[in-house]
């Protein structure tokens, strides 16, 4: 009953979110970089970077990426285009 | 002879380091193999009421390294195995009685005289814990499909890579079958994923597990446990076979007794 009840009401089940919430803690946890030091990071970077290329920073993705337990920090920041600079 | 040292740790407590250590101790001693378990829990001594061996106890582990006592003298033999003994906690003492090298130096002197040497870790990250993986070859981590004991196992795992001990591996226990398949606890692929270790076997939750403890004889004796089957299938990959997760680890058993009986399981 109760899966069907959850299945029309469009909530997720709880081990979904269990899993969802450990992702995010588990890369805190094991980085020792909270959501808002990596913002702080990410607005640094991009202060320096804009001093040598011109970019977008709405267009700039800075994420943590994990390959197993390895942990890795990636960024693409997309340059804008020669000519419209 | 040289014993290979296992240390069963967890960081969270209460998820069954004890029970697995006199489980998959009494399993290897089964298979012939000659045994000493270890309670380095100093202060919360628990290994010997869950082997039965509670009033069989003279000497400790502090009685051993603070030289009251030769190591033997300290070793109860379990009788109804043939090779099964346990160095009991001191539950007198704290846990700066103890020290890393002490237990190195301890393991030194009797690994030649047994197979394995598994030793049962105290929660946390501490004194206890430190002295409870240094004289380690293998550490086996422990956790429940929850978000407490998932989140500090991820912490020993990386204690432990730091430490140099090679790669650790994971025991899945309390894993509830029916909670899983409604969506209600995670499932172990889902653990195996978040923590990217390899897996050495899945218990699932069996009241079995706390009956047999509350008479003194670890589970994997009762012929008709899947949690004994399970910590047997633990034992066996210890020693290098090759048991693929069988269905028993992943069903309750009442499925999994169903299954045998009109012979369609995966066995
Ligand atoms: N697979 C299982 N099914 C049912 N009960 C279990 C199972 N495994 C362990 N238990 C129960 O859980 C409780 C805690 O287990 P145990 O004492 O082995 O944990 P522990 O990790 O050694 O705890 P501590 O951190 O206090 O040393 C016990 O009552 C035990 O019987
Ligand atoms: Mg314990």
């Amino acid at each position: 009953m109760s899966d069907w009840f959850s299945r029309f009401s469009g909530k997720t089940k709880s081990a979904d979110e269990a899993k969802e919430r450990l992702k995010l803690v588990l890369i805190h946890d094991r980085t020792d970089l909270t959501s808002t030091a990596l913002e702080d990071m990410k607005d640094e970077l991009l202060q320096v970077i804009s001093n040598h290329v011109s970019i977008d920073p709405s267009k700039v993705k800075i994420t943590i990426m994990h390959d197993g337990r390895e942990q890795r920090l990636v960024a693409d920041i997309p340059l804008k285009p020669f000519g419209k600079r | 002879m040289t014993a290979k040292i296992v240390t069963i740790t967890s960081g969270k407590g209460g998820v069954g380091k004890t029970t697995a250590t006199a489980n998959i101790s009494v399993a290897l001693a089964q298979l012939g193999q000659k045994v000493v378990c270890i309670d380095s829990d100093i202060g919360l001594r628990n290994l010997d009421v869950v082997l039965g061996l509670e009033n069989r106890i003279v000497y400790d582990l502090v009685d051993v390294i603070e030289g009251r006592c030769r190591i033997r003298q300290a070793m109860i033999k379990d009788k109804r195995f043939e090779e099964l003994y346990l160095i009991p906690a001191a539950q007198t003492r704290d846990k700066n009685a103890v020290s890393p090298s002490d237990m190195i130096e301890l393991c030194n002197e009797i690994k030649d005289d047994f197979d394995w040497i598994i030793i049962d870790s105290p929660a946390g990250i501490e004194r206890g814990f430190k002295n409870a993986i240094a004289a380690a070859n293998e550490v086996l981590i422990i956790t429940n499909p929850d978000v407490s004991a998932v989140r500090d196992a991820d912490r020993i795992i990386g204690i432990i890579e730091s430490e140099e001990k090679g790669p650790a591996r994971l025991i899945i226990n309390r894993l509830n079958s029916e909670m899983v398949k409604r969506g209600d606890m995670l499932d172990s692929e889902d653990v195996l994923e978040l923590l990217a270790i390899k897996l050495i076997g899945i218990v699932p939750e069996d009241e079995n597990v706390i009956k047999s403890t509350n008479i003194g004889k670890p589970v994997v004796t009762e012929e008709r446990s899947i949690a004994g089957k399970a910590f047997q299938n633990i034992a066996r990959r210890m020693m290098g076979d090759d048991i693929p997760l069988i269905d028993l680890e992943n069903k309750d058993g009442i499925l999994h007794r169903l299954s045998k009986i009109f012979n369609t399981g995966g066995e």
